[in-house]
């Protein structure tokens, strides 16, 4: 007959972690990949913020003597044809990338929510039209969609993040619009209505903290979609305008001309892009397995 | 059923219309016109933008324009270029069947590659083998297909010392399938990651039910436990994701064509959003709409045929 540890069990499942230190090596334990995307995640945003220490030199400043400079340990990574330092760049652009990432994640998320709780939750006619409108934004891919957007609101950072952010409102409106629906006939809903509790109160205090994990894990899956949308829109001229150092026109600076010529202008602000995408989707699977455990990968 | 079809008919209609409104008055908020951008460009006298705006039409309220414009597609005429000043299904048709080609050719590549890698990784779950295709679908999810393009088109040059050029005169089939194989293998590769994400987790969820357990004790092989029992029925999500991913392509398509120099659709939608070519960019979007609420019905039939306990309510 098998015999069964309950402490062996209970320690392995975590249930004796306290402090967030052995909180923190406990996951970090359990979900390798997820904390090898919280590290990437980490160094992302402390380069963000810290990028005026970080960059030896302004990522503006132009040297003609050293246009196209190679690699090397004055210009470690490189040089661009106005002769700007690429390390300075690809640094200053983490800043554009994370304002843009963060920025339409965060608007797209406060508008899907409100768009999303109040359609589940007020139901009836205005469900019903919010979501044909839903139905008409995801009627194309996010790309087209914000590559109109951008155009008809011109280039400019502010412009980029909210091109970004309206096609992400319908999966968000949609995540949340599903989660209120089947919370509002919960028996703590109709026991904070029978406490004489106001409609919006119990929308914002009670149905809407339920819905938060599988918002998190959203939230980090469109952070990256946010960033690579960024670098695209950026590479093909309807994103982030000079002189905002941004990784995708780095990459449309040096597209053709420089795939033969000077190789380290292709290759380093992608590996930047992709670097950081990948760190937000490992961070994203780690969340999904701990917050959303019924969609286990 | 039979109500069904047509409720999901009219549901296609008015998400297309709406997208035709969607579509007409945001790209009316773009800053500055054709007009606006020939004058500025060839330096003439900005008086002439009054009268290229009335000869263009531009200079008309907002609805009137719309509903010429509806008129016309409901008739098949899609207006006229701005600026090569030729009928825009003359401009548009001839892309078509490149983005088409480029298009099958990248779902064949994600599915070849996705749907056997995907059970790979289930079948050896959590072993190093399964580690590794995780990452490796995880960087499909991560490289912005531009920069994998510009990869491609490096290593082309290393090895071969030239690029793959598009020439739309192709000697056959197989030339045609040389030409656009490295551009597809960039579109599809992360189409095919999704996809061996997505099988990998149905075929964990098939695996481990009762069934399975069942043809296993019976004596069934590994290969018929995986293959015939379980791959089966882990398809049917797998069926969704390719059929959605198949018409959000274009949005990978619209940097790959770029990258590669294909004169596709989807390049020719960003130069005609530069240029302001409103009767192009309309109509390619309403063209790109058309195809994935399609795709989202022929997907939903599908449903009903690979699984019989499926049935819409009328």
């Amino acid at each position: 007959m098998a015999v069964i540890n309950h402490e062996a069990e209970l320690a392995r499942a975590g249930a004796n972690v306290t402090g967030w230190l052995s909180r923190v090596l406990f996951f970090t334990r359990r979900y390798p990949l997820g904390a090898v995307g919280a590290i990437i995640v980490g160094l992302f945003i402390f380069t963000a913020i810290f990028a005026d220490f970080i960059a030896p030199v302004d990522p503006t400043s132009t040297n003609a003597k050293y246009s196209l400079a190679a690699p090397s340990s004055l210009y470690w990574l490189g040089a661009d044809f106005m002769g700007r330092d690429m390390y300075s760049r690809i640094v200053h652009g983490a800043r554009i990338s994370l304002a843009v990432g963060v920025g339409a994640m965060s608007l797209g998320a406060v508008i899907g929510i409100s768009v999303g709780l109040a359609s589940g939750y007020l139901g009836g006619w205005f469900d019903l039209v919010v979501q044909r409108l839903l139905d008409i934004m995801q009627s194309l891919p996010l790309l087209v969609m914000a590559i109109v957007m951008a155009a008809s609101l011109g280039p400019s950072l502010k412009n980029t993040i909210f091109a970004i952010a309206i096609p992400l409102v319908p999966t968000v409106a949609r995540v949340v619009r599903s989660s209120t629906l089947s919370l509002r006939e919960q028996p703590f809903v109709e026991a904070a209505r029978a406490v004489g509790m106001g409609e919006l109160r119990i929308a914002v205090r009670h149905v809407l903290p339920n819905t938060l994990a599988p918002l998190i894990v959203l939230a980090t899956a469109q952070l990256g979609s946010a960033i690579l949308v960024e670098a695209s829109l950026s590479f093909l001229g309807l994103g982030i305008p000079e002189p905002h150092p941004s990784w995708g026109r780095m990459l449309s600076e040096s597209a053709a001309e420089y795939v033969r010529t000077a190789p380290w202008l292709v290759i380093f602000p992608g590996v930047a892009i992709s670097l950081t995408v990948f760190g937000t989707n490992l961070l994203g699977d780690a969340l999904r397995d701990i917050l959303d455990p019924r969609q286990h990968s | 059923m039979g109500s069904y079809l047509v409720r999901r008919f009219l549901l296609m209609v008015l998400t297309l219309f709406g997208m035709s409104i969607l579509i007409f008055v945001m790209l009316r908020l773009v800053p500055g016109n054709i007009a606006d951008i020939l004058v500025d460009a060839s330096g003439a006298d900005p008086r002439d933008k009054a009268r290229i705006a009335r000869e263009l039409g531009i200079d008309r309220p907002i609805a009137e324009q719309y509903v010429s414009w509806i008129g016309g597609l409901s008739r098949g005429d899609l207006g006229f270029a701005y600026v090569s000043e030729r009928p825009a299904i003359e401009e548009i048709a001839p892309r078509i069947p490149i983005s088409a080609k480029l298009a099958a050719m990248a779902v064949v590549i994600s599915v070849v590659l996705g749907v056997p890698f995907g059970v790979i990784s289930a079948v050896k779950q959590n072993s190093s083998l399964d580690y590794f295709l995780r990452v490796i679908s995880l960087s499909g999810l991560s490289l912005p297909s531009f920069w994998l393009g510009l990869l491609v088109l490096m290593a082309a040059v290393h090895w071969f010392g030239t690029i793959p050029i598009f020439d739309s005169n192709s000697r056959g089939f197989w030339d045609e399938v040389g030409m656009l194989a490295l551009p597809a293998l960039t579109v599809g590769f992360r189409s095919s990651a999704l996809i061996m994400r997505l099988t990998r987790s149905s075929m964990l969820e098939v695996l481990r039910q009762d069934y399975v357990r069942t043809a296993r004790s019976k004596g069934a092989s590994n290969a018929s436990v995986n293959y015939d029992h379980a791959l089966r029925n882990a398809l049917l999500p797998v069926v969704t994701i390719i059929g959605i991913e198949a018409a959000f392509l274009v949005g990978g398509l619209i940097v790959t064509e770029t990258v590669f120099n294909i004169p596709g659709v989807a390049r020719f939608l960003v130069e005609a959003i530069l240029w302001r070519d409103y009767p192009i960019v309309q109509n390619l979007v309403m063209l790109i709409a058309f195809v994935v609420v399609m795709v989202n019905f022929l997907v939903d039939m599908a449903y009903m045929a690979l699984d019989p306990r499926i049935k819409f309510a009328d």
